[in-house]
């Protein structure tokens, strides 16, 4: 299962989300689909995609928040899984690609590629609503009734250690900022 | 435990007055007081969280959502969250409201938590993170308000330093 294929069978989905990705293939992915004012890509940061869908989830309670995250970056940041098990908001899904890999610094392996099982881990952490999937299908349907529900779930994703040429967009990473949250203020005007 | 309720009062009714609506913290001795404030107040969020530097992403997601928000930690906190304040709140311009007890300082008892106040100051200097201390409690609610107004008006972090003189009475 590719990633690119993953976001390709959610993208219509996340039109109405507030979408937080992590760094590198994964932001450069999305962005290649299309970008939309109501997706923020955290280019560096590594870990805190997951808090930061966490904040915006607890602020905004009627938004549906997808946080993109990845094997690498919630390795840095496990404890983060504990502290949104803690609150769980039921607006809150959170995708992790797992590649096994750090694939945008150099493709070294991470440690899921030696038997650590980040389901199992969110589950054990409190997570009301786990679960893994292999196949795009699968995946599309976890992520539809995910949104669907009102359990904070973690997606976690088997994907192939393969992404873009290149990182980088045209997209400045402040201009993305501002449009984000220019993007909720206007939400909050309708 | 001689931690000060009343500075403590002091503290939490200022950060109500700057419209704080999030709180994100990990339990440190001089924060009881403000930690379970936070939890029983109904116009407060009180995250608790796993290490500090969560609190960076959790605070940028309620700046973006139009939340105001602040960060109680200790000054180890604050070195645990330094990859994240550069990499997301300097890199992206988000301001950070950083409320951190100073240890390690003058009267410090505790030999584990000496090497941290050596460091505390020059690492905030290093980083370029406007900051002030909390160290009278008449003077308490005007350092809060113009934190968090430079924090805005500028979209940076700034941190106050809650000192001993303060929080502690003995």
């Amino acid at each position: 299962m590719l990633r690119l294929d993953c976001l390709r069978a959610i993208y219509p989905e996340l039109e109405h989300c507030l979408v937080v990705t992590i760094m590198g293939a994964t932001a450069a992915e999305l962005h290649s689909l299309g970008h939309r004012p109501n997706f923020f890509y955290l280019q560096h940061a590594m870990g805190l995609a997951s808090s930061t869908g966490l904040g915006l989830s607890l602020c905004l309670p009627d938004q549906k928040v997808v946080v993109l995250d990845g094997d690498g970056s919630l390795l840095m940041n496990l404890g983060s899984l504990s502290t949104m098990a803690r609150y769980r908001p039921k607006n809150l899904v959170h995708v992790v690609f797992d590649n096994e890999s750090l694939l945008s610094v150099g493709g070294f392996p991470t440690a899921t590629s030696t038997g650590t099982d980040l389901e199992g881990i969110a589950r054990a952490a409190g997570i009301p609503a786990v679960l893994t999937v292999r196949v795009v299908e699968d995946f599309r349907t976890a992520v539809k009734r995910a949104l669907e529900g009102t359990q904070l779930t973690t997606i976690i994703a088997k994907v192939e250690a393969k992404g873009p040429a290149g990182y980088v967009t045209d997209l400045s990473l402040i201009e993305n900022r501002f449009q984000f949250r220019r993007y909720i203020q206007s939400l909050k005007e309708q | 435990m001689p931690v000060s309720l009343s500075s403590s009062k002091v503290i939490f009714n200022a950060l109500k007055q700057c419209d704080i609506r999030l709180l994100s913290a990990l339990p440190e001795t001089w924060l009881v007081h403000l930690l379970r404030m936070a939890d029983e107040d109904p116009d407060v969020t009180l995250v608790r969280l796993a290490k500090e530097e969560e609190g960076v992403g959790i605070s940028a997601g309620a700046h973006f959502a139009g939340v105001k928000s602040g960060m109680l930690m200790q000054n180890h906190g604050f070195l645990a969250s330094i990859n994240g304040i550069v990499s997301f709140a300097h890199l992206y311009k988000i301001p950070l409201l950083m409320l951190i007890s100073y240890r390690g300082t003058f009267g410090e008892r505790d030999p584990w938590q000496t090497q941290g106040g050596n460091v505390t100051e020059a690492l905030l200097r290093g980083m370029s993170i406007p900051y002030s201390f909390l160290d009278g409690i008449d003077t308490v609610e005007k350092r809060i308000r113009q934190a968090q107004t430079l924090a805005e008006s500028s979209l940076q972090p700034v941190a106050l330093l809650l000192t001993r003189d303060l929080m502690w009475e003995e």
